[in-house]
């Protein structure tokens, strides 16, 4: 008979390997997934997490890992202070959209003006529209006492409306010839998020992410507002009796996943997608909560997952286009990470045994 | 009346590094009220959940009128007769009594059946309680009742009651101690868990003590002293704290007419609360579970404002501060809920140390933590009130109930506040460890603090307490000097027994 006990303490091992062993858990199902799909297994998988970092064209896949990492690791340190509460922002992908929308209005409101303010404002404005998007549900939970889950992932639905009306009115480019889509930021230099260094990959975005994980790292570990994000997630009551304002730290922790979606948001409307377009967001609000959960909503660990995530989103392109994967297999891999993730976690806080069961 | 109903043969338990029960033997006959005596971790709780079939035991044998008795689960013990009230009771607050009841049940009847016998079972024990009224809005002696019925209607040959009185007021005691003797005139024996040695000495026929899982004595507890079971029980000298003279100041923390709503749906309001503590002075507030004790904690740590006039400390009005201002002025709490409100089980010491210690201990600047400050806090909390811990780095969580207590109220005194507030300071605590507490909460006192102790405890308030005052539906009583009270007029101050009215043995 096998038996869970639980350890007296969380372990320390097994919390870094269980995101490595789901990793693997993942290649293994997932490679049987794709055998029943009639695609070779071990080709398969080597196309999604080897070939975009060693194959002949990895030059080319490599900056593309900063550029689809970037907005995961924004978005996911944002959402990683909320987990860590206990305030379950679901609502990244619309914050994330608001966030472009916002900061492309005001780019696009200063065309053709050259300026090197423009930009600065831009990124201002990503970050508020995304806070502001964040501060619904918010101040709804705090004053109401609704479910922030439910109106945050409502909210993403309400956005994505704004967006296509956005795109095909508002924003439209006016010299566009009628097509949806605002103008191309990236072709306004005041207002475009180019690379820093050419063939890098590497744009503010990716700059800002590499920011907010040291931030993020230095608030949990140091101060006393990362203590009570901890603190508030681990015993509500205790923080309460610690002194922690519950209904302050639920806005502060949503103004920060918000605000970080946002700037996401901006940096990708005004660098690698350009325009404002119907079909803008791709998902990133939504995987970025995997890559904050893979990445144990410890800072370094979103990183890495962070990378692991575009790794998935590179080489499901690659086997798209190479061995004709349907794009959904890519979303049930990078849903089993988490499933399994969540799964083996179960090892970090008991500890399995064998043998003689007692009647409980 | 020297038959044997239940013995308990050789009965061995270990867990993974401690054995609960060691080789414990002894009987049990029909109709006696036999005691289980023990500190916290004696082993009582396992021994009593072997008997009602929720632990097997590693070794050893038990045979239940001369049968053997192996209950694989508690529904089997409840068949072959073997009933228990748990300390916790497992009631649901929205359901009246007798749903509750008929939950409990394999085949419930009709909701009309039950709720006939469950009036003549109560009528028959004096056990006054209508099967009619929603649960969340009884107090704790008579939720004590819905479960004894609830065994009661079983037919119970043996009734294992765990610490029953511990949310009773003295009137309430007696009423139960009534119910019990004439369950045991007729026949059935019952086993009675409790550290009140008192209450044994009135109530038990015999008593068999545990010490570190082994039993390690017995005694007719009517011939035996309190003190000599107690030190039969630890083991060692018992330690009693001593009361140092000292001069009483003037009042530091006062409350004008403290009232305030019900939290939630089941809380207690504060009604309309005057009390005024003085320096060097401790205020003991007695009163059963459940009356406005939470409320009047939260009131005062903070957690729940009121209007800034209600609470006022040196003569300032705090009842709008937050829980680190009114610290900052030198008002620290202890809560009850030790893990989970007055620390966090998953965080390691040295981060529970921060918890309230950020502002009176220094261990922030400029809002970064001082990890070495804290740690240095948490280290000379663990030395100076004696936390057996391998380390400050281990988690709060995985500290026992009585070490983490000491931990708790270590780290608030050590802040050397002017008023410290403390709640149910020594609940599951053993002598050893509270007698420390209460020493300590004495000292600080001696120091020029005020002390709020509340408890449900009454030899507890009666030791420390300079002013006794009692809290009753939300209402406070007016504070008397402790010395010299009975326990007849504490029961009054307490409100006395709910339903005293109905409340009679019926004469058989």
């Amino acid at each position: 008979m096998i038996m869970l006990e639980k350890r007296p303490q969380p372990s320390q091992g097994w919390t870094l390997a269980t995101p490595i062993l789901a990793v693997l858990l993942t290649m293994l199902v997932g490679g049987a997934l794709f055998a029943a799909l009639g695609k070779d297994p071990l080709v398969t998988i080597r196309t999604i997490f080897y070939d975009p970092l060693f194959s002949e064209f990895a030059w080319y896949y490599r900056p593309q890992l900063l550029v689809k990492g970037a907005p995961l690791v924004l978005i996911a340190i944002g959402l990683s202070f909320g987990f860590r509460a206990g305030v379950w922002n679901i609502g990244a992908e619309g914050q994330y959209i608001i966030g472009a929308i916002c900061g492309a209005a005001v780019g696009l409101a200063m065309y053709p003006m050259e300026s090197v303010f423009i930009f600065p404002a831009m990124v201002i404005a990503g970050a508020l529209g995304g806070m502001l998007w964040a501060m619904i549900p918010g101040i709804l939970r705090v004053k109401f006492g609704t479910n922030e889950i439910l109106v945050s992932l409502m909210l993403v639905y309400v956005a994505e409306q704004l967006l296509a009306s956005m795109a095909l009115g508002t924003l439209r480019n006016p010299e566009g010839m009628g097509f949806p889509g605002s103008r191309n930021l990236s072709q306004y230099p005041s207002a475009a998020n180019l690379e820093l260094i050419s063939g890098s990959g590497m744009h503010w975005g990716v700059v800002a992410a590499f920011i907010a994980v040291i931030f993020a790292y230095i608030m949990l570990s140091r101060h006393i507002f990362g203590f009570q994000v901890r603190l508030s997630g681990l015993a509500p009551r205790a923080a309460a009796f610690s002194g922690v304002n519950p209904g302050r730290l639920i806005l502060l922790c949503m103004a920060i996943s918000g605000g970080l979606a946002g700037l996401a948001g901006l940096f990708e409307v005004a660098g690698p997608a350009g325009q404002i377009s119907i079909d803008f967001n791709v998902g990133y609000g939504f995987t970025a909560i995997i890559v904050a959960f893979l990445g144990r909503l410890h800072p370094v660990g979103i990183l890495l997952a962070g990378g692991l995530m575009a790794l998935t989103y590179i080489g499901g392109e690659i086997a798209q286009s190479k061995l004709g994967l349907p794009g959904g297999a890519i979303q049930l891999l990078q849903g089993m990470l988490l499933f399994f993730l969540l799964a083996v976690d179960v090892l970090t806080h008991y500890r399995v045994r064998f043998g003689q069961g007692e009647v409980a | 009346m020297s038959e044997i109903l239940l013995a308990l043969k050789g009965l061995t338990k270990a867990y993974p590094g401690v054995v609960a029960n060691s080789d414990v033997s002894f009987d049990i006959e029909r109709g006696e009220i036999h005691a289980l005596l023990g500190e916290n971790g004696a082993g009582k709780s396992t021994l009593v959940k072997t008997i009602y079939g929720l632990v097997k035991p590693d070794t050893g044998t038990m045979t239940l009128n001369g049968a053997a008795f192996t209950p694989a689960e508690p529904r089997a013990a409840r068949i072959a007769g073997v009933a228990m009230v748990f300390q916790h009771f497992s009631l649901f607050d929205a359901m009246n009594v007798a749903e509750n009841i008929a939950l409990g049940m394999e085949n419930p009847p009709p909701q009309r059946e039950i709720a006939t016998r469950v009036r003549e079972v109560s009528e028959k024990y004096g056990l006054p309680l209508d099967p009619s009224r929603i649960v969340g809005e009884l107090s704790a002696g008579e939720r004590q009742r819905v479960e004894i019925i609830r065994c009661l209607l079983q037919d119970p040959k043996l009734l294992i009651m765990d610490e029953p009185t511990s949310v009773l007021t003295p009137q309430e005691v007696d009423i139960l101690f009534e119910t019990l003797r004439k369950l045991s005139a007729e026949g059935t024996a019952i086993l009675y868990i409790s550290h009140k040695l008192e209450e044994i000495r009135s109530l038990c026929d015999r008593a068999t003590v545990l010490r570190l899982g082994a039993v390690v004595g017995d005694c007719i507890p009517r011939d035996t002293s309190a003190r000599d079971m107690a030190e039969l029980m630890v083991g060692a000298k018992l330690q009693v704290p001593t009361k140092a003279e000292r001069a009483v100041g003037r009042g530091v923390l006062v409350l004008n007419g403290l009232s305030a709503p019900a939290p939630h749906q089941f809380g207690t309001p504060l009604r309309d609360i005057n009390l005024r503590v003085r320096a060097g002075e401790v205020m003991g507030i007695g009163g059963v579970a459940g009356n406005g004790q939470d409320e009047l904690v939260a009131a005062l740590s903070g957690e729940m404002r009121t209007a800034n006039g209600m609470v006022m400390l040196d003569e300032q009005p705090i009842g709008k501060l937050g829980p680190n201002a009114r610290r900052k002025l030198g008002l620290s709490v202890a809560p009850e809920e030790r893990n989970g409100h007055a620390a966090a089980g998953d965080m390691s010491l040295v981060e529970n140390a921060v918890l309230t210690g950020a502002v009176r201990q220094g261990l922030t600047s400029r809002g970064f933590l001082r990890w070495g400050k804290a740690r240095a806090f948490a280290d000379q909390i663990i030395k100076d009130f004696d936390v057996r811990t391998p380390g400050a780095a281990n988690t709060a969580g995985a500290l026992s109930g009585g070490n983490l207590q000491k931990f708790v109220i270590g780290r608030e005194i050590l802040q050397a506040p002017d008023v410290l507030v403390v709640n149910q300071p020594t609940w599951g605590v053993d002598a050893a460890a509270a007698a420390a507490i209460r020493q300590a909460l004495l000292d600080l006192a001696a120091n020029g603090a005020a002390v709020i102790v509340i408890s449900q405890d009454l030899d507890e308030l009666m030791e420390i307490s300079d002013q006794f005052a009692a809290l009753n539906e939300g209402r406070l009583s007016e504070p008397r000097a402790a010395n010299g009270l009975t326990v007849d007029e504490i029961g009054l101050m307490l409100g006395g027994a709910h339903d005293m009215e109905v409340a009679h043995v019926a004469t058989s």
